[in-house]
């Protein structure tokens, strides 16, 4: 009992699960969680809510993925349409992230890392063979967890995406770029006299508002954000939350947070992890109010995760 | 007795204190159940004891050490008949030597007199006695050390931060000793050139274009003038140096970007190890892999081109010195490269860069500094090589920047003045410190120069 207590509340839960042995209990419930994910993938990973959406952008169809032996997602389906923020949660070493980094192939540049599965962007395949994903990752843009701009000016930085791609015809063309895109990242006030110091200058929030001014440089149709204020106090967290806002009426936002508020305060729709596992997908209010899913239920209220 | 002996019965005397130091610690408190009582950990208080022991002793032994040979000199001298005590000071230095030879049963260079024989065994009564008493004292001071240590031991006693300090002063000792013989070896380099300097005017080494060290012995010795122009080896070294990074820094670079980046682990865990073996092969054997087979194919192609190459060129030096040095190119890249987070790799893919794209346009730039400061080295490594130029360099001072011709370097004429009998106060020999002071002043400035370089352009990462 003990055990899985610990192993729920203070560290990661195994990715795989483990066998039971009849002792690792839920103290509250009673139910052997450990058993969960086996279940499900004996009931086909049957995910509750709806997967589905008017106007999918991305479909997202019975997608594993393995890094070497061990199966990090289990038969993820999912439908993400344009225009609205998707909030992924979940406890540590649920695989959302993994989820996140399989939607634009940055999974690739991990050797032992195997995805199956279809994800369609705009109806086509974009793990067919004929796709590229350096094309790919120009469409779907990403922010990290911890801001990362690269070593080099402010405008640098901006012009960096918009120069590899060759959006830009001549010099007057790429500052119009770089301007409109911190004036979006709501950075232009900020760093308009400061473009040519060191992007690695600016405060841990201005450099992830950079990052996100970076990234709409390259005129992306869905950005994806794996915690992107896990690194940042409250005020600049809120400034990011405002953003994301204005963005969606753009873009398709696909969030990992481990901030349950969060989720509720940007997104529409909620999808929820365990385990490898999307257990529930809907929209945010139901996922918040009246969760249909024991597992789910037991995370927003705090008892696990 | 023995100096041997003697620290052997310090060791043990310490070990001993270290016993007798922790018990008493523990006895103090009522016994090994109450540590707890104690300030420190019972251990603390041994090592507390033992150093009391051990360290006043061996200050005594070191200085005894270093002393007693002059005093024991001037006794025997003092023991002398008149007529060798009139000697002046350098025979009388002879004469010492010879009685200390005697003493100890070596051959010695003078008819034995009976006065010489006499010195020669007071010589030896004087060490017994010295290293008796020395003996008594160390070993007395050591167990009076450790005697009042150990009484001094109670439970508030701070042995911890005691011992602490000791081992700190110890760290700082070992860290000065290379500092230290840095400063020594700077100064006698000094001090010998400025010697040289004495003779041969500043201006005429530093701007001479002719170099011809030969100076007459005699003084109606013909055609041996000597002259100290240094730029002729300045030249013939950054030559060498330029042909050596010309080779090494392409290759290195490439090398490193490869397997930082490209290469699957299985490649990395079997190139890395060959690369290091490359560094572990001897100079002298690159030497003569220059001289015996790089300078002579070099020499073949350049003739079926109608090229005039000298059979110890520039280039097979340098070309070869490069091949050295790929490995020092190469890890400090590799190091730069990989010490660039991952998360600026991520964020170059994430926005859709190809991975070259992401090498040159991000990783790099990133890596530069580190990049540069290994570069830099790499150049003061080629700057001071010696072996492989010795061998294939040839030794002719030629003022060229021709590659395939023959030239020296301040290293090779280093060697060849100070190799053999040499006499210590012509301009010749001590031209070879002057030259070593102008070598290591150039090193040193490339090295502040690249140190500083890194530092400047270091980017801050969290």
């Amino acid at each position: 009992m003990t055990t899985m207590t610990e192993s729920i509340t203070d560290n990661p839960p195994p990715q795989a699960p483990v066998p039971n042995d009849g002792r690792q209990r839920d103290r509250a419930e009673g139910i052997v969680l450990s058993e969960y994910p086996r279940q499900e993938t004996e009931l086909g990973g049957k995910t509750i809510g709806k997967i589905s959406c008017e106007n999918p952008f991305m479909v997202v169809e019975d997608v594993n993925v393995y890094y070497g032996d061990n199966h990090a997602i289990r038969n993820v389906s999912l439908e993400i349409a344009k225009k609205e923020v998707i909030a992924l949660i979940g406890p540590s070493g649920c695989g959302k992230s993994t989820f996140l980094r399989c939607l634009n192939r940055m999974n690739d540049s991990i050797e032992s890392a195997r995805v199956t599965g279809k994800i369609m962007l705009d109806g086509q395949d974009i793990y067919a063979k004929e796709q590229d994903p350096v094309a790919l990752r120009a469409r779907v843009g990403m922010v990290f967890q911890k801001p990362n701009p690269f070593p080099k000016s402010v405008y640098d930085n901006v012009a960096y995406g918009p120069r590899i791609h060759g959006l830009a015809g001549d010099r007057a063309e790429l500052d119009a770029i770089v301007h409109s895109s911190l004036e979006r990242a709501g950075l232009l006030k900020e760093v308009k006299d400061r473009l040519d110091e060191p992007g690695t200058s600016l405060s841990g929030g201005q450099q992830q508002r950079l990052c996100i001014a970076r990234t709409i440089a390259v005129n992306p149709e869905i950005i994806l954000m794996d915690e992107p204020c896990s690194a940042l106090d409250p005020i600049a967290t809120a400034r990011i939350e405002d953003l994301m806002d204005e963005l969606c009426e753009d873009y398709a936002i696909v969030i990992v947070t481990h901030s349950m508020q969060q989720a509720a305060r940007v997104s529409r729709r909620v999808a929820y992890f365990h385990l490898g596992l999307l257990v529930e997908v809907d929209e945010t209010n139901k996922i918040f109010t009246n969760p249909q899913h024991k597992l789910t239920e037991d995370y927003i209220t705090g008892r696990i995760g | 007795m023995q100096s041997t002996t003697l620290i052997l019965m310090l060791v043990f005397m310490s070990a001993a204190a270290f016993y007798f130091g922790r018990r008493r610690s523990l006895a103090t408190v009522g016994g090994p159940g109450h540590g707890s009582a104690l300030h420190s950990l019972p251990g603390y208080y041994g090592y507390y004891v033992a150093i009391w022991c051990a360290i006043p002793s061996l200050l005594i032994l070191l200085i005894w050490l270093i002393i007693e040979p002059r005093l024991v000199v001037a006794m025997v001298i003092e023991g002398l008949p008149e007529a060798y005590r009139t000697l002046s000071e350098g025979e009388i230095n002879l004469l010492v030597n010879n009685i200390q030879n005697l003493a100890s049963g070596d051959a010695v260079s003078v008819e034995v007199d009976a006065a010489l024989l006499e010195a020669a065994s007071s010589f030896n009564a004087y060490i017994d006695r010295s290293r008796d008493l020395l003996a008594v004292f160390a070993l007395g001071i050591a167990g009076l050390g450790g005697a009042i240590a150990w009484r001094g031991i109670h439970a508030d006693l701070r042995a911890r931060n005691r011992v602490e300090s000791v081992v700190r002063w110890a760290l700082v000792a070992a860290s000065s000793i290379a500092v230290l013989t840095t400063i020594g070896i700077v100064l006698s380099v000094l001090f010998e050139a400025l010697r040289f300097f004495q003779k041969v005017p500043i201006t005429e080494f530093l701007f001479g274009l002719n170099w011809s060290p030969q100076t007459a012995i005699r003084a109606d010795q013909v055609g041996s003038s000597g002259s100290f122009g240094a730029v002729p080896l300045f030249t013939g070294t950054l030559l060498i140096t330029g042909i050596a990074m010309f080779v090494a820094v392409p290759v290195g670079l490439m090398t490193a970007i490869y397997l930082a980046e490209y290469s699957t682990r299985r490649v990395r865990a079997i190139a890395k190890p060959l690369l290091e073996v490359l560094a572990g092969i001897p100079t002298v054997v690159y030497g003569f892999f220059a001289a015996l087979t790089v300078a002579p194919w070099i020499r073949r192609v350049g003739e079926s081109l109608g090229l005039q190459v000298a059979s110890e060129s520039a280039l097979a030096a340098g070309v070869v010195m490069g091949i050295m040095i790929i490995p020092l190119v190469s890890s400090l890249s590799d190091d730069a490269i990989n010490a660039v987070p991952a998360a600026m790799r991520d964020g170059a893919l994430g926005l859709g860069s190809t991975r070259s794209e992401t090498m040159t346009k991000v990783i790099l730039p990133a890596a530069l500094p580190g990049i540069v400061g290994g570069i830099l080295l790499a150049v003061s490594r080629a700057i001071g090589e010696t072996m492989i130029v010795v061998m294939a360099a040839g030794l002719s001072a030629n003022l060229t920047a021709n590659p395939l011709e023959a030239v020296t370097t301040v290293t090779v004429q280093i060697v060849t003045l100070l190799v053999g009998d040499q006499e210590f106060d012509s301009a010749k020999t001590l031209a070879a410190f002057a030259l070593g002071l102008m070598l290591f002043v150039v090193t040193l400035g490339l090295n502040v120069l690249g140190l500083s370089v890194v530092r400047k352009y270091r980017e801050q990462y969290e």
